[in-house]
């Protein structure tokens, strides 16, 4: 089981970052990835300026709402198949 | 003396305990064992030569050093709430006495309405039996002239939970049987007497050990109240300053609000039937009168945690080294921290008026701090920080979650309405099936430890809750995994 870890400290919040865990959520679910993925949250990733943070396998990405798709079918569909 | 003048405090009594507050802070973070230094502190703040309301500046130093060794000293008596008895001035014990006003008149309505006849006319002037008196007061409001003056000692007046007495030396004593540490006693005695025992020292140290949090995180969680505070800057500024201290993160305990309010709506929904009535648990100075006062009625008392416990324990799930700093208007959170079924959840509580004199201690000037946010939680958590939120929160959720229960809030604003209620549920007839209590007049916005206690605070309050992203309780916390963390009391384990 693989943590995906969405901040939802105050500037991730702001910019959405509960839109990207349910989307995340959606995505796990529909792939059949529930007993592989887990989407947590977390308070402040410590990298602001780069908001959404998404730690995934100790790096954190950034991510949008428009891009969750394009980050979940490029980084993370690869390390779980 | 410091960056803030001494308008900025509502009093000269909150500015001295600043002022001790400061200093310690100040010698600590430069390195000193505070201890060892009292004198210094003692003369640093009063200079003298002449004394400001003692008798001497020795006596004020005295106070002064008495002061400081309560936050550098291990807590006493297991209560945050003490005495200082050098600085107890032994005000009137006879609270109601006949004044050069008294004419001596022929109606007599003194004597005449008092109850147990205490009253007699001596030399043509009232005279009042101290061992006859009941304090009904009618002798007071009878008279034509105001002759007869109502000196209640302001701690005794201020103590809605009967804790307070007087000793053989006229100094007044805490009953801890019987106190609920809201702190109404600090903040009403004109001398400053009584003190909330101040762990900024302890903070202090839990910063500079985590070593820039590399060691372990120090998260801040403040309480929605905030929002009235330190309003010389913006809210933004204020969680810069916050994180200046050194704290990883700040966050706003306005999401534990949102958490409770879900959970309190539900357990309404679910126990309601059985238990005919139930209160909020969210202020822990109500629950601790309910738990001293009317332990049979603690089945009714929300099974809920605390906003500030939800939140702690929420971050705890994510970060299993965290350490955690309540900031809030409140001195009895200092207590609930270490209440047996919430111990380690938070680490220490510090004020706002400790908060106040750490920033002053650092230099940290808010308004020249860059703004940063927060935001987590929905208007309806925010408003926790006043009368009337939390019921309306809780109704709120009541309809978002669809559950519809028929909720009937009655609000206690203040421990004296808390009094009131407790003892109309004690004899069976309540018409309202939910009690919100709240032992600060106001809501914690009124809290003992505020910095400031106007009426534009309930304005303050509502402005911050209508910047929230989120708009109920129920879409700040949807992305939590609420089923997995402990949100229920056991307040048997504290018995």
């Amino acid at each position: 089981m693989k943590d995906i870890q969405v901040c939802i400290g105050s500037v991730c919040h702001l910019k959405n970052s509960y839109d990207i865990i349910n989307r995340l959520n959606e995505l796990v679910n529909s792939n059949g990835y529930n007993d592989k993925l887990k989407v947590k949250a977390a308070f402040c990733l410590g990298n602001c300026e780069g908001a959404v943070c998404v730690k995934f396998d100790d790096v954190i990405y950034t991510v949008l709402p428009e891009t969750t798709d394009k980050f979940f079918d490029e980084t993370i569909r690869s390390k779980v198949d | 003396m410091g960056m803030y003048s001494k308008s900025k405090f509502e009093s000269n009594v909150q500015y001295t305990k600043y002022l001790v507050n400061k200093e310690l802070a100040r010698r600590f973070i430069a390195g000193e064992n505070v201890s060892e230094h009292l004198d210094d502190i003692e003369k640093t703040i009063i200079p003298g030569p002449k004394p400001i309301t003692r008798c001497c500046i020795y006596k004020e130093r005295h106070i002064i050093g008495e002061r400081a060794k309560i936050v550098i000293e291990p807590l006493k008596d297991n209560n945050v709430i003490q005495i200082l008895r050098t600085a107890c001035d032994e005000c009137p014990v006879d609270r109601f006495v006949v004044t050069e006003a008294c004419r001596g008149c022929l109606a007599h309505k003194c004597q005449e309405v008092c109850p147990r006849g205490a009253i007699s006319v001596v030399g043509q002037r009232a005279y009042i039996n101290q061992e006859m008196c009941i304090e009904c007061g009618k002798c007071h409001d009878a008279c034509p002239f105001n002759a007869i003056s109502d000196v209640q000692r302001p701690c005794l007046r201020s103590c809605n939970a009967k804790a307070i007495y007087i000793d053989d030396e006229k100094k007044a004593f805490i009953d801890y049987d019987k106190c609920v540490s809201c702190g109404s006693c600090v903040y009403q005695c004109p001398f400053g007497a009584i003190v909330d025992k101040s762990f900024i020292l302890d903070i202090l140290q839990l910063i500079k050990d985590s070593e820039g949090n590399t060691k372990y995180k120090v998260y801040a969680i403040v309480a929605p109240s905030i929002s009235s505070q330190f309003t010389e800057a913006k809210i933004e500024q204020v969680i810069t300053g916050i994180r200046k201290i050194g704290f990883a993160e700040c966050l706003e305990v306005a999401l534990g609000a949102d958490i409770v309010s879900c959970h309190e709506a539900r357990e309404f929904a679910d126990t309601i039937e059985e238990r005919k009535w139930m209160t909020t648990s969210c202020c822990p100075a109500f629950v601790k009168y309910i738990e001293k006062n009317y332990p049979e009625l603690m089945s009714h008392v929300s099974g809920t945690v605390s906003p500030m416990i939800a939140l702690a324990r929420i971050i705890r799930q994510m970060d299993d080294n965290a350490r955690i700093v309540f900031i809030g208007p409140c001195t009895a959170k200092k207590m609930e921290i270490n209440e047996a079924d919430l111990k380690g959840d938070v680490d220490y509580v510090m004020t706002f008026e400790e908060l106040r004199s750490i920033l002053d201690a650092m230099e940290i000037d808010l308004t020249k701090c860059e703004e940063s946010v927060l935001d987590n939680a929905s208007y309806f958590g925010r408003i926790f920080a006043r009368s009337g939120g939390v019921s309306t929160a809780v109704m709120q959720a009541n309809k978002d979650l669809g559950i519809n229960a028929n909720m009937k809030p009655i609000k206690c604003d203040g421990l004296s309405e808390v009094v009131k209620t407790m003892k109309v549920a004690s004899f069976g007839r309540l018409t309202a099936n939910m009690i919100e209590g709240m032992a600060c007049k106001c809501g914690c916005i009124g809290g003992a430890a505020s910095l400031s206690h106007g009426p534009k605070d309930v304005t303050e309050v509502d402005k911050y809750g209508k910047l929230s992203k989120e708009e109920t309780s129920v879409q700040a916390v949807r992305v939590f995994d609420l089923e997995s963390v402990n949100l229920e009391r056991n307040y048997n384990i504290n018995k």
